[in-house]
């Protein structure tokens, strides 16, 4: 962990002093903050929490998707849906990867996500109820993430900035595979195209959700853009994702639910509908629709793992001593 | 440095005697991926794994689901010595020093090639 925990212990006065100078040239030059140089403490902590909550998001995020697996309609599907699972799982290790280089332990990160202590993003708090939920998932929730993703390969924090590069390479993979999901089925029977609308209708506005709060209620922005962590606001992310949803919904041959989505020439973007925000607050308050059963089913996994970590420590242990008699 | 058990890096740590208490898991391990012959392997991230076997093992799955190496290393995290970022100056300073180290120090005479 670098020792940066002592070191800020040691240097409150570093806070005004030449360690802070330092830190501010770097994020002022576009250069990158790495694992063992000084940082402010709200850096540190709103990285890990960020980076934490991110990760647990991940994890929590297989939920939604491995309820499909065994009832993916075809081998094909399946392949693509149990690999996708799995890379959902290798983001959740970049980011606890890149969350220990700030001093803390992924043991303690896991603990925190089980006891409610941390968030994960309310977007998985919804069912998924059809196949067609896969391709809407894949097309709008993946397609959200990587609107707020790839400005965060760009983070002042370098070892963040360089687990989202791996992320965003293979997260394209994913909003495709739901697109063509989407597109076969909407394209398909007219119950087969009413059960795409159907997903679509659902998932419009939770997707619209996950670039979080509007500008005015995001009391941490101009912080974190300070810190070269957020690059764009929230509101000029979810404005872009709207714009590049429209044609493409048009494609899917599929209406976004949104009476008052239109075309503003004025502006040059998309005019969209009022967000119901006490919606969104509800969900991350603990009474969306699957809280208790992901938190419950996501403990459930991890003490059932158990034996097979203890199982693994007791093979380590005993390969050791054995080594060290031969030796 | 001062610094209680070294973990969780994404980098070389000092101090390579202090194990990687702290952690109630499995030690960590950083990895580095060769993405092809001909090049270094080259630091990619870290995982926890209860011995090199393992993360080995993990380390292919977490590391190189899409081709990205032809060769790992995992090497235990708590066994690599850092330069510590408070001594960069001068721990790199006699490098500045010596402008003639680089071929640019010279002058070269009008109409010599090859040099």
């Amino acid at each position: 962990m670098y020792g940066n925990v002592d070191r800020i212990e040691e240097s409150k006065e570093a806070e005004t002093g030449a360690l802070r100078e330092e830190f501010d040239r770097l994020v002022a030059d576009e250069q990158r903050i790495e694992p063992r140089d000084w940082m402010p403490e709200g850096y540190r902590k709103t990285l890990i929490r960020q980076i934490a909550q991110h990760a647990h998001s991940e994890i929590i995020g297989m939920q939604p998707e491995g309820n499909w697996i065994t009832r993916a309609p075809s081998l094909r599907r399946k392949a693509i849906l149990i690999a996708k699972v799995q890379d959902e799982a290798g983001h959740g290790l970049y980011l606890y990867s890149a969350a220990e280089t700030l001093g803390v332990d992924r043991e303690d990160l896991l603990d925190q996500l089980h006891s409610g202590r941390q968030k994960y993003s309310s977007i998985f708090n919804y069912p998924t109820l059809t196949w067609a939920d896969m391709g809407a998932i894949g097309w709008l929730v993946d397609g959200a993430a990587i609107m707020n993703q790839v400005p965060l390969c760009r983070c002042s924090y370098g070892p963040y900035g360089r687990a989202m590069v791996r992320i965003c390479k293979e997260e394209s993979f994913h909003q495709r595979q739901g697109f063509e999901i989407l597109h076969t089925i909407s394209h398909g029977s007219a119950a087969q195209h009413d059960m795409a609308q159907d997903a679509v209708n659902r998932f419009w506005w939770p997707a619209l959700m996950m670039f979080g709060p509007p500008d005015a209620d995001s009391p941490h922005s101009a912080q974190s853009t300070a810190w070269g962590i957020k690059r764009f606001s929230n509101d000029e992310l979810r404005q872009r994702f709207v714009d590049m949803c429209v044609d493409q919904a048009r494609v899917l041959g599929l209406q976004l639910p949104d009476p008052d989505l239109r075309w503003n020439a004025e502006r040059e973007h998309y005019d969209f509908g009022a967000i119901d925000w006490s919606e969104l607050n509800r969900v991350i308050k603990g009474d969306g629709p699957c809280n208790a059963d992901r938190m419950a089913r996501r403990v459930e996994a991890h003490e059932e793992g158990a034996w097979v970590r203890e199982a693994a420590n007791a093979y380590a242990a005993k390969h050791s001593r054995a080594a060290e008699v031969a030796a | 440095m001062t610094g209680p058990a070294q973990r969780g890096t994404g980098e070389p740590v000092s101090e390579p005697n202090v194990p990687t208490a702290g952690s109630k898991g499995w030690p960590l391990w950083e990895v580095f991926v060769r993405a092809r012959r001909g090049l270094s392997h080259q630091h990619v991230g870290s995982l926890h794994a209860p011995d090199a076997a393992m993360a080995l093992r993990n380390a292919r799955d977490v590391y190189t689901r899409r081709g990205e190496g032809v060769s790992i290393w995992v090497v235990p995290a708590a066994a690599i010595t850092a330069s510590s970022p408070d001594e960069k100056d001068p721990f790199f300073d006699p490098a500045l020093d010596k402008a003639y180290r680089h071929p640019t120090f010279y002058d070269v005479p009008e109409g010599v090639s090859h040099l």
